[in-house]
């Protein structure tokens, strides 16, 4: 089977996310009065499995080993089945 | 002796390093394009600054998975000393033979400019011959050199000593206005717990002779190749 899994890495609470801060003031300048900006990365990964658990699995080291580093980030793992 | 300069695609600094290396120290070195896997022979390896991979995912990430770092880890294990410079310390963190991680600059922008060090202390085999205390000027250049570590690993870096140099002002005190990049405590090097290995955001290649600025970073690649002579 041909899944689609969508990575959500985040920083860690408490981490600075200066990108977010930037953004945030930038849209206060515009106008925008936002409380908090916060900044995501997301990967679409495809990828054959025999399973949805095996493919969640996979994703998962693909995550351990390269994708986030598990010092500075949380993530999550969303799978769909492609047809 | 001889000793290694790592080369990835979009390293940028390999040139810099081997001239000091060769023409200002005077010892043997090459550059090694990282597809050779074997290190056999050599006594130090240097692993540049630049931008491998074009700092996709993380600054370093990919490079700390190359087959490679395998050879590095395995020199390291020989008590042979490893240097990594910027992207070089970003992927040295990657790889998980230092502490801690680097993240993007506090103020999210590419920071170039001279800093005022503080060295923290001479035993390792990079700082022989610094004085303990003594404040130095290295440039750093670059965009992700805020060290970051959890609580716990700070407290054992202190405690081992294994913080080399902190960014500090020129009255060698650690103030948040001689911070570059927001780096906790300060922190621009530390080494391992075996102290072989050693990871900095400064250049001491671009401070390594007087025509440049400051020849204080000279003495970082003087007593990597005094510990290799002595040791190996």
């Amino acid at each position: 089977m041909q899944y689609q899994a969508t990575v959500r890495i985040e920083q860690k609470a408490g981490m600075l996310d200066p990108e977010g801060t930037t953004a945030k003031r930038a849209l206060g300048q515009l106008g925008y009065q936002v409380s908090n900006v916060k900044t995501a990365k997301l990967y679409e990964i495809v990828l054959e499995a025999e399973s949805v658990e095996i493919a969640n699995q996979k994703v998962d080291e693909m995550c351990q080993k390269l994708i986030a580093n598990p010092i500075i980030h949380n993530y999550t793992i969303d799978l769909k089945e492609l047809n | 002796m001889k000793i290694a300069i790592l080369q990835f695609g979009g390293t940028n600094c390999d040139q810099d390093v081997l001239h000091v290396l060769k023409d200002v120290v005077g010892v043997d070195a090459e550059t090694v394009w990282y597809k050779q896997e074997d290190l056999t022979g050599f006594d130090g390896v240097v692993v540049p600054g630049g931008f491998s991979y074009g700092d996709y995912l993380r600054a370093g990430a990919i490079a700390a998975r190359t087959p490679i770092m395998n050879s590095v880890k395995k020199l390291a294990a020989e008590g042979k000393p490893v240097l990594g410079i910027c992207n070089g310390f970003q992927i040295l963190t990657e790889a998980r033979v230092l502490e801690g991680a680097l993240t993007t600059n506090e103020y999210p922008k590419f920071r170039c400019h001279w800093t005022n060090l503080r060295v923290e202390t001479v035993d390792t085999p990079f700082t022989s011959k610094f004085r303990k205390g003594e404040v130095i000027r290295m440039p750093i250049a670059h965009m992700e050199g805020q060290f970051y570590a959890e609580e716990k690993t700070l407290a054992e870096l202190d405690e081992n000593e294994q913080v080399v140099f902190r960014y500090v002002d020129e009255n060698g005190k650690v103030t948040d206005e001689a911070n570059p990049n927001g780096s906790l405590e300060n922190i621009a090097g530390i080494v391992n717990t075996s102290r072989n290995i050693f990871g900095l955001m400064p250049h001491p290649e671009r401070a390594s002779e007087s025509i440049l600025g400051s020849d204080d970073g000279l003495r970082v690649f003087e007593s990597m190749v005094d510990y290799i002579t002595e040791n190996f």
